[in-house]
């Protein structure tokens, strides 16, 4: 066991953490702000995939990682767009329609990829880092903590962003008004529908980062399927979080790690298979919702379409 | 969430008007959107340079026109069935049970690690009931967790599901690669159920003769839920939970039943896959058909006679799209595409027909 303790496996696992927990934390906090609205976005995985084949597209075709994370910004945003109108404008079920355009997604970029790429495989170049001075140099911690993308930073930031929105500002409490009781915010002279589908939006820009740091950052390519659960591991991460950014960081970073323990002990030269160490991070949500799912707090809208003079 | 609950019950999933007119709309509403989905997938392929009649009509012979195909398709339709049985039961009770892979997977390694063990020492049929009757079993258990939180601590059942058909696929994995591994072969896989000994085909076609056990099933749910009073009781609580307990329902009880009915189900739809077809389960084998057969049963409105012809459907475009995938250098996942346009559309139009029909008064 002393023989995994050693800086090689802990650098390791704690860059496999930050690189495996930022799409997730990324995720997460998208899915918050849509279930502060009231609306479970099960779509969340298809729009973190179409982000990633957008995201990777664009900066394959473009040229500039950048713009790559733009355009998977915008891949998320697209199947949001359709998410909103038909789950928050017209009223369809969320669950359904959030099944549906995630398997839509699932298609769609894996065919357009076939056609693409399964010929070439382009590789991105590896991305450029910040390294922060001095941290940066810190044993065992420095390369993982300090030596990392910009994206990181700005997920970091954003945890901090939509804390203070959340607590400090109106936004927090409107948003909460659509989630709990969206005719009391219709009757106050709030736009529920409009409040919604931004939320939506939002979380479709978020999860599309998300899914284009998979992509552009964590493989440097577009792999069909890639987000492997990572936009439903977001949902949960959002739901343990109870509404708080601060969580979903810990959760993410706490599921990284266990996603992350693969490739650490294969690092370090241990057998344990793959696939029990697989298990860890869902294992660990079921033990946490058996201990406090009783506590776990739902917004009471949640899932509910809002139609204006109803009930 | 009784109000999308009580969506769920009624079969007009996508929108919450009262009952819609019967028939007439409703044939319109289900050719309508497959039309449409079909007119919107065509302009994909035709943006990726293929030819969409030609994919089409190849899709077509393959899966349906060619006696191979035919039987290949018949036989592909029984562990969907099995799995649509089991999630008519759970979405009528209103239960979002998502975690039906992961019960399909583990029913599957469960069959396969008993029958062949015991094969030989009892009589085959015997083999084959048992086991069915594990990988039901062992289906079942898989979802009593998220049964237990779900009845008695209120935990959405979204969520505990998807978690478990996650770990679930991956404790498939480790079992097969483990503790049932096969040690006569190098492919990491189960030993094997040898083809006489699997389930009998149908006369003297290829056709395996779980395509019968999934068509009972399959209507067996339909009559229990509409037709006796077992259903009615699943049927409240899908619609009101807080009536059903006034009304003197044991909302839990009723929620761990359906949970073990539906999960049971989806275990007996792996079995049918090894028990009828495979014979082993393959190392990282997961078709992931639980995820797929979810729009096709909110497609047919939960009625079982609908339910088996949208899969006899999709099985045929699963078959066909399989072997063009090959010939016509179309991945398979195309078809994800395609039903998933056809649920936005039918989405679209149940909407349209709705506001039609609340103007009109």
């Amino acid at each position: 066991m002393e023989a995994l303790l050693t800086p090689v496996f802990l650098s390791s696992l704690l860059t496999g953490m930050i690189v495996a927990g930022v799409p997730l934390l990324l995720a997460g906090l998208g899915e918050q702000m849509s279930e502060k609205a009231g609306v479970l976005n099960i779509g969340i995985e298809g729009m973190m995939l179409a982000g990633a084949y957008a995201g990777f597209w664009a900066a394959w075709a473009l040229e500039s990682i950048w713009l790559g994370f733009l355009g998977g910004i915008a891949g998320g945003v697209l199947v949001a767009i359709v998410m909103a109108l038909l789950c928050i404008r017209i009223g369809l079920n969320q669950i359904v329609i959030g099944i549906g355009l995630t398997l839509g997604a699932e298609g769609l970029t894996a065919l357009l990829h076939h056609f693409q790429f399964s010929r070439t495989y382009p590789r991105l170049p590896a991305p450029a880092r910040v390294d922060i001075p001095l941290l940066t140099d810190l044993p065992v911690i420095g390369p993982s903590f300090f030596g990392r993308h910009p994206i990181v930073y700005l997920a970091l930031a954003m945890v901090v962003v939509l804390a203070f929105a959340y607590r400090r500002t109106n936004l927090g409490l409107t948003l909460r008004a659509a989630g709990e009781k969206p005719a009391a915010l219709d009757v106050a002279g709030g736009h529920v529908v409009l409040l919604r589908s931004a939320a939506v939006l939002f979380t479709g820009a978020m999860a599309g980062l998300g899914g284009a740091y998979l992509a552009n950052v964590g493989a440097g390519t577009f792999i069909p399927f890639m987000t492997g659960g990572a936009g439903f591991i977001g949902i949960v991460l959002a739901m343990l979080a109870r509404g708080r950014p601060l969580w979903v960081l810990i959760a993410a970073l706490v599921f990284g790690a266990a996603l992350s323990l693969t490739t650490a002990l294969q690092v370090a030269g241990s057998n344990i298979p793959t696939d029990v160490i697989q298990m860890l991070p869902f294992a660990a949500v079921i033990v946490i919702l058996v201990a406090f799912g009783r506590r776990a707090r739902l917004p009471a809208a949640l899932g509910l379409p809002y139609e204006r003079g109803k009930r | 969430m009784s109000d999308a609950e009580a969506d769920l019950e009624s079969g007009e999933l996508l929108h919450r008007p009262g009952a819609l007119a019967r028939y007439g709309p409703i044939l319109l509403l289900t050719l309508g959107p497959i039309l449409a989905a079909l007119v919107c997938s065509s302009l994909i392929l035709l943006a990726v340079g293929v030819d969409p009649l030609a994919y089409y009509g190849y899709v077509l012979r393959r899966g349906l026109l060619s006696g191979l195909g035919l039987s290949q398709s018949l036989t592909r339709t029984a562990p969907l069935l099995l799995l649509a049985a089991g999630l008519i039961v759970a979405f009528r009770a209103g239960i979002w049970n998502l975690g039906v892979d992961g019960q399909f997977l583990l029913g599957a390694v469960a069959s396969a690690a008993l029958a062949p063990a015991i094969h030989g020492l009892l009589p085959g049929w015997l083999v084959l009931l048992l086991g069915f009757a594990l990988a039901g079993v062992v289906g079942a258990l898989w979802s009593v967790l998220p049964a237990l939180l779900k009845a008695y601590q209120g935990v959405n059942e979204i969520i505990t599901t998807l978690m478990t058909t996650f770990l679930g696929i991956s404790l498939a994995n480790a079992l097969v690669k483990l503790v049932f591994l096969d040690p006569g072969t190098t492919v990491p896989q189960t030993r094997t159920l040898p083809v006489p000994d699997r389930l009998p085909r149908l006369f003297d076609t290829t056709v395996s003769s779980g395509l019968i056990i999934g068509l009972i099933a399959v209507l067996a749910v339909h009559v229990a839920m509409n037709r006796t009073a077992f259903g009615l009781r699943l049927r409240t609580v899908g619609a009101n939970v807080r009536a059903a307990s006034h009304f003197g329902l044991s909302v839990p009880q009723l929620t761990v039943a359906t949970f073990a009915l539906s999960a049971g189900f989806a275990g007996l739809a792996g079995a049918s896959e090894i028990l009828g077809v495979n014979g082993n389960v393959r190392a990282d084998w997961n078709p992931a058909y639980g995820l797929m057969v979810i729009p096709l049963v909110f497609l047919a409105r939960f009625h079982g006679v609908a339910t088996i012809a949208l899969i006899f459907l999709y099985s045929v475009l699963l078959i066909g799209s399989e072997s063009a995938a090959r010939r016509l250098g179309v991945p398979q996942t195309f078809t994800l595409v395609l039903v998933a346009s056809m649920l936005i559309f039918f989405g679209i139009a149940e909407h349209h027909l709705h506001h039609r029909m609340r103007k009109a008064g």
